[in-house]
């Protein structure tokens, strides 16, 4: 759950107050958001990957996180690795062409006694394409 | 608190403070209704999409990496290896044919999103890969292309009851729970996309999916299909919330008392009989695969992060946690154009039976991302075309508010029952592994006369108290309503639960363990105050099995 907006960092853009889609902020005139109905934070972390200031933290707990202490988060480093991870910059995304999961080099075939697996590995070397010019658009 | 003040009065007399009218109306901003809003408009359809939370972050892909089909129509191969693969897990309920269409239409979507610019993963080779999508970036670059088509996008605006002219689907209204005030919205036809349920179980991303549209749909008269599917769990770390399995690909997993187990229904058996599974990616030796796995699982890694767990090197329980109807099976019964029960009103995603494609079950992620894009898509150009049809004077039509239960002013309650009551009430038959993942009959009997008590208690009447401000009457109104349509939603699930007496799929009885022949038919199901189960002929599950 949402367990911190650090209020030196916000820039009270009320980016997650927009965001969030269980509309666990209240906005506060000329201020950092208010966590106003925690409750209600199903961890899905959207506000911490939008946030253009790495202000905000959500812990993956399923109760209330008592070792979440703003001194301990901030020291931590964790704030923004989230946008970190894939890739985004100041809440705004950047593309998945580098995701290495796709990668020939990391297939492995399944135990070959699943045979349905098996069957599905066989023809997942076929989900990769060639294309002529990569990220091309027509905008259509 | 004055009438002024109270949204369930205002809706009741019609007093809307935004007032809408539109070729289409969408419900539900997950990536079905995006996808059906995206169609209606590009078919040249005025689009409205209501969403309770945010199109773009709202639904449970926002915090997931899916798998989804990507087959080329002229690759053979790929295609029939895929249906011969997959017609077998559905038990005889689905349909080739439905199969197919489905890989084609998703195909179809996704070269439109490689069209407007979507950027795709690339192996070493530069080949592009179009059969996974990361939940947060594809959902805002969807979001972006509705705003490009100028579909209209209401955020925090929970829909609260559908609107009816005549037997037909003429729209909805609702409230905005962040300004509290009322809306209405009038169409020529509605898409109902507002996904399936997991009762609040507490799994992320899950948060708004308390099966609101099941209830605005069985309110207008519409009927379920194949609700008893529904028993969907998925690992997840303990004391966490993100339930995914795709890592566990490199995972060894042991039982409590540490033997070796593997996945699927082992672990389940391992809990019952040990209590606990534990797991440990120890398949992932070096560092290159590691970091790979933490890149491409991004989600995953950030929980287990910042629970203090290196599932690399050490054994860290996992507990499986509902999703229920979420990427599971059951759903409102539809036909060839994803049409309800109920003329005018569609369905597309979770909320919709995706028998036809999985039968019984389970689908996972990736067949489920699948029939979310493709069903949104069908969905979104019939409802235009019934619109369309409708002609002009299409909102000028008379219209009926179909809302009841746990909708209309607080003197219309029966009772004392609260918002917690009934969602306790409910999350304690649907929730529990050890109850809900092998059902038991008189367990499930039981719950339908606690259940039948509990829905006749609430009456009409709002389940709320007073507040202070319209805001927050509008969100207690909305939760008034999302306690009304869990409720009900267990009502479908037990009831088709209870009358399957076999196990199938994602539906599994304590007391009837094993398969049933006989019992190769659909369960068709509705009502509100008399909730009842009907069985229907899987016309097409023979040429399935044979096939």
């Amino acid at each position: 759950m949402i367990e911190l907006v650090v209020d030196d960092l916000c820039i009270a853009c009320d980016i997650c107050v927009r965001v969030c889609p269980t509309d666990v902020f209240d906005a506060v005139p000329g201020g950092a958001p208010v966590i106003a109905r925690k409750d209600d934070c199903h961890t899905c972390m959207a506000c911490e990957l939008h946030c253009p200031a790495d202000a905000l933290y959500v812990s993956p707990r399923s109760a209330a996180d008592p070792t979440a202490t703003l001194e301990a988060v901030r020291a931590s480093g964790v704030l923004g690795s989230y946008q970190r991870s894939l890739g985004w910059k100041r809440g705004a995304p950047a593309g998945t062409a580098d995701d290495p999961g796709v990668l020939l080099a990391f297939n492995r075939a399944p135990n070959p006694n699943d045979k349905v697996r098996m069957q599905l590995y066989n023809i997942s070397q076929r989900n990769y394409i060639d294309v002529d010019v990569a990220g091309g658009s027509d905008g259509s | 608190m004055t009438a002024i003040l109270d949204p369930a009065a205002r809706l009741a007399q019609r007093a809307y403070d935004i007032r809408l009218s539109a070729d289409v109306l969408v419900i539900g901003g997950g990536p079905a209704g995006q996808w059906a809003a995206l169609t209606a408009a590009r078919a040249g359809a005025s689009v409205v999409v209501a969403e309770k939370g945010y199109t773009g972050t709202a639904g449970p892909l926002s915090s997931a990496v899916s798998g989804i089909y990507y087959i080329k129509p002229d690759d053979p191969i790929h295609r029939t290896g895929m249906v011969t693969a997959r017609m077998p897990l559905a038990f005889g309920l689905a349909d080739e044919a439905w199969l197919e269409r489905t890989l084609d239409q998703s195909y179809a979507n996704l070269d439109a999103m490689a069209r407007w610019g979507y950027q795709w993963p690339v192996n070493e080779l530069g080949q592009q890969y179009r059969a996974r999508l990361r939940g947060p970036d594809v959902l805002m670059f969807l979001r972006k292309q509705l705003v490009k088509s100028r579909v209209r996008l209401l955020d925090h605006s929970p829909a609260l009851e559908l609107l009816v002219s005549d037997g037909v689907a003429a729209g909805a209204t609702g409230v905005n729970r962040q300004t509290g005030e009322t809306w209405s919205v009038r169409a020529g036809a509605v898409v109902l996309a507002t996904g399936g349920t997991a009762f609040l179980s507490g799994v992320a991303g899950t948060r708004g999916n308390t099966g609101d549209g099941y209830l605005f749909a069985a309110e207008a008269g519409a009927e379920f299909s194949g609700m008893e599917f529904s028993s969907q769990y998925a690992p997840a770390p303990h004391g966490g919330v993100l339930s995914r399995g795709a890592h566990l690909e490199y995972a060894t997993l042991f039982d409590n008392d540490g033997n070796e187990i593997t996945r699927g229904r082992k672990t389940v058996e391992a809990i019952e009989k040990t209590g606990a599974a534990w797991a440990i990616l120890d398949k992932a030796k070096d560092e290159a695969t590691r970091a790979m796995l933490r890149k491409t699982h991004a989600h995953i890694f950030l929980h287990l992060d910042r629970l203090g767990i290196d599932p690399f090197t050490e054994r860290y329980r996992i507990d499986f946690r509902l999703e229920g109807t979420i990427r599971a099976v059951g759903g409102l019964a539809i036909d060839d154009e994803l049409s309800t029960t109920v003329p005018g009103l569609f369905a597309a995603g979770d909320i919709a039976t995706k028998e036809k494609v999985v039968g019984a079950g389970p689908p996972g992620g990736g067949p489920a991302t699948a029939w979310a894009f493709a069903s949104g898509s069908w969905s979104g150009e019939a409802a235009a075309r019934f619109a369309k049809r409708l002609g002009p004077l299409a909102n000028d039509r008379p219209v009926r508010q179909t809302g009841a239960t746990g909708l209309h002013a607080a003197s219309a309650r029966k009772s004392d029952v609260t918002i917690a009551d009934v969602t306790a009430s409910v999350q304690a038959e649907m929730i529990p592994f050890e109850r809900n993942y092998w059902r038991d009959g008189s367990q499930l009997s039981d719950s339908l006369v606690r259940f039948g008590a509990e829905w006749a208690a609430i009456g009409a009447g709002t389940l709320t108290g007073e507040t202070a401000t319209a805001r927050d009457a509008a969100r207690d109104l909305m939760r008034s309503r999302e306690a009304a349509a869990m409720l009900a939603t267990a009502r479908w699930i037990n009831a088709s639960a209870l009358e399957r007496t076999e196990t199938r799929g994602l539906h599994r009885r304590s007391d009837f363990p094993d398969l049933d022949p006989a019992q190769e038919h659909h369960l068709i199901s509705g009502g509100l105050d008399k909730v009842w189960v009907q069985r229907r002929a899987a016309t097409n599950g023979a040429r399935a099995l044979a096939s």
